[in-house]
């Protein structure tokens, strides 16, 4: 019966379905299965599977929008039940995600962020057009361990370096990891502009993040 | 006659006019605050940062727009007609990377690499107009619009597509005309340049882009509107849907623009492209983003005005089959649908990066699509028959002097870049690369710059010099100076 509610959680991610993953959230919450199990074994593999699917391109951007919809819908079923229990989900890292200042484009920003909060990241999204100062006094705030810029525009790509430049101006640049992405960004670009580190989808954020995350734990271990 | 491509029946596109119109009224269009004032007093409701443009209102300012104006060569020559069917290319512009041709991969864009590329530009005769092709790398970014502006004017004499990236340096790139032009009014009456201006989609017009509208308009220079609907992203998924939003767009910055100034030229023009929903990526070789540029000219056209598009660009990193498969056909099809000013030459990687090689490759499609416009033409009393009279069916048509008097205007000749079997002159079979950097080295080679009057030269530099100094640079990269023993010499 669990293997099957979990499957059917699973699937209703896939299906970008939120009213079934709300509905299956509710039931399990009444058939006792705990909240933590439904998000880990069932609707986390489904993303999971949805980000795979997408990086084959076996699914595409509305279907990923939709399955993110629908793990918002689960979760707002979950999270309330989780904090009752006070059993948390362990995090991955704290990540500000925002676009950069004179862009207002955001559709890959908010896919970089559905992705990561899927994977037990803490994101915190700025919006658009930020400024490096504010990424920067926001990182400082809620003691930021990775931030993710967004630019779609070769005009406003420039500014993503206003961002490194403003975690440095603040002492802030060794304690926080800064990674770049967006149409026209290239690893070359993010080498040139001193960030960590370049990702050109929302799967390969995800991948990028938690390597980061490594780094940034060994270079505290040592 | 003229071949001609259409997408859109008449039917069609009132309907699309007739969305538009209704967008515009409701939900309305988001301005700044610089030409709210502007807008109540023509009678129009803004609330909250949104203006509720009525019909009536903004076709009678469509009609204040012209149907065509000029833009003049550096001598004050007619050199590009906007409106009609007159159809001319320029490079695609502002990009930050350049294809390096030896290494075979995108570097930034330096000041000599924009130097390079106008000069190989001026050369060719493709190309009606310059654009402001490449934000150099070498100089602060905060002066890199205005900078790539001085660069064209110093080494060119044709018409420039430009833009500014600032509403602050608007009026710097204005200057550096004006100077050109020996004075504010003489520009206003011989327009130079044409200021790319764009909205964000949806249906927004920012600080930056309401501003310019409104500045340029009063400036009298000419604006051309670049709306960008991005289909399923920013725009309606629908082609269709998306020419709607195109339209809107358009007409909402009309209505600025011509209600800030009556009678100021401006060009009904754009960049639409489709969002890959694999990648989130615009590609700017898709067959639907050419289909939405024909499209969005075609209404333009249909409310007489002039128009533009950005085309002949291919998605691909390097120069290969695909770049230039998909850079040939919209070509094309821009050429056929009749757009006045195309832009985008040159461009590959999604617009992330130029290449000179790639554009006198482009140059070749463009020369052939131009034969195309040409089209089929009678050319003596009869179509063959007089021919076969002299031939009979022996079928000697090399001999004939009709032969020898037309073949040059029947048939364009490529140049050495397009392999028609020529051999080379080294007895090598150089591929497509080699050709266009051997025809790139060529033209720079043959390049001669002609100076500007001698005090219209130092107002320029003085003026540079002295913007560039308060941005923290020091001399002008690219710029050759005539010094007094009339060696040229580079200021650094």
């Amino acid at each position: 019966m669990a293997n099957d509610t979990l499957s059917a959680m699973r699937q209703s991610i896939i299906d970008g379905a939120p009213e079934i993953a709300s509905d299956l959230a509710q039931q399990a919450l009444t058939d006792g299965l705990a909240p933590i199990d439904a998000i880990n074994n069932g609707y986390v593999p489904g993303m999971h599977d949805v980000g795979e699917q997408f990086a084959r391109g076996q699914m595409f951007l509305p279907d990923m929008m939709a399955s993110a919809e629908a793990m918002r819908a689960a979760m707002a079923v979950l999270d309330p039940e989780l904090r009752k229990l006070g059993t948390e989900r362990p995090m991955a890292g704290v990540v500000l995600l925002g676009t950069t200042k004179g862009d207002i484009h955001e559709i890959g920003k908010i896919l970089v962020g559905t992705m990561l909060t899927a994977h037990g990241f803490e994101v915190h999204d700025l919006g658009v057009d930020v400024a490096g100062e504010k990424f920067a006094a926001k990182a400082r705030e809620l003691k930021a361990d990775i931030i993710g810029v967004s630019a779609l525009l070769t005009t406003t790509m420039r500014n993503q370096k206003s961002v490194v430049d403003a975690l440095a101006k603040e002492g802030l640049r060794s304690q926080v990891k800064i990674m770049v992405g967006g149409a026209p960004v290239t690893r070359r670009w993010a080498e040139e502009i001193g960030a960590d580190g370049y990702a050109k989808d929302a799967m390969s954020a995800v991948a990028l993040a938690q390597e980061l995350m490594q780094q940034k734990m060994e270079t505290t271990e040592l | 006659m003229r071949p001609k491509l259409e997408l859109l029946d008449k039917p069609l596109i009132e309907r699309i006019l007739d969305e538009a119109f209704q967008l515009i009224e409701d939900p309305g269009v988001r301005v700044a605050p610089y030409v709210e004032d502007l807008l109540r007093s023509a009678g129009i409701t803004v609330k909250e940062r949104v203006a509720h443009i009525p019909e009536a209102l903004a076709r009678r300012l469509l009609d204040l727009a012209p149907r065509g104006f000029c833009l003049y060569d550096r001598l004050g020559k007619p050199a590009v007609q906007y409106g009609g069917e007159a159809v001319h290319f320029d490079p695609g512009s502002s990009c930050l990377n350049i294809l390096d041709p030896e290494t075979r991969q995108p570097r930034p864009a330096m000041s000599a690499d924009l130097v390079r590329l106008v000069q190989v530009t001026e050369m060719l005769p493709q190309f009606a107009a310059q654009s402001t092709a490449m934000v150099c790398n070498d100089v602060p970014p905060e002066i890199g619009d205005w900078y790539r502006l001085l660069l064209v004017l110093w080494y060119s004499e044709k018409p420039i597509v430009t833009g500014a990236f600032s509403a602050q340096t608007l009026h710097t790139l204005i200057d550096l005309l004006a100077i050109e032009s020996r004075g504010r009014e003489a520009l206003r009456r011989h327009p130079r340049a044409v200021f790319d201006v764009c909205p964000s989609p949806p249906l927004n017009w920012s600080e930056f882009a309401s501003q310019n509208l409104a500045d340029l308009a009063r400036a009298g220079v000419p604006a051309e509107i670049v709306s960008m609907p991005l289909a399923g992203a920013t725009a309606p998924v629908t082609l269709v849907g998306s020419v709607v939003q195109h339209a809107a767009e358009c007409i909402s910055g009309i209505t600025i623009h011509q209600l800030a100034q009556p009678g100021a030229p401006i060009v009904w023009g754009g960049a639409p492209a489709i969002f890959d929903m694999r990648t989130g990526k615009t590609p700017m070789g898709a067959i639907e983003t050419a289909m939405l540029d024909v499209a969005c000219s075609q209404v333009g056209k249909y409310l007489g005005l002039p128009t533009h598009a950005y085309l002949v660009a291919g998605d691909g990193r390097v120069i290969d089959a695909q770049v230039e498969m998909e850079s040939g056909m919209s070509v094309v099809l821009g050429a056929l649908a009749g757009i006045n000013m195309i832009s985008g030459a040159g461009m590959l990687d999604f617009l992330a990066c130029h290449s000179i090689e790639k554009l006198v490759i482009d140059a070749e499609a463009i020369a052939s699509a131009q034969r195309l416009l040409e089209g089929i033409q009678p050319r003596g009393v009869s179509l063959a028959v007089d021919l076969f009279a002299q031939t009979g069916l022996g079928g000697d048509f090399l001999k004939l002097k009709e032969t020898r008097a037309l073949f040059r205007k029947e048939q364009h000749f490529p140049s050495a870049v397009i392999d028609r079997g020529l051999p080379a002159p080294d007895g090598t079979s150089p591929d497509i690369l080699q050709r266009a950097r051997h025809r790139v080295d060529e033209l720079v080679s043959s390049y001669q710059r002609h100076a500007l009057p001698n005090e219209v030269e130092q107002e320029l530099l003085a003026f540079a010099q002295r913007e560039a100094e308060s941005a923290g640079l020091e001399g002008l990269p690219g710029v050759l100076v005539p010094e007094f023993d009339h060696e040229p010499n580079v200021i650094r």
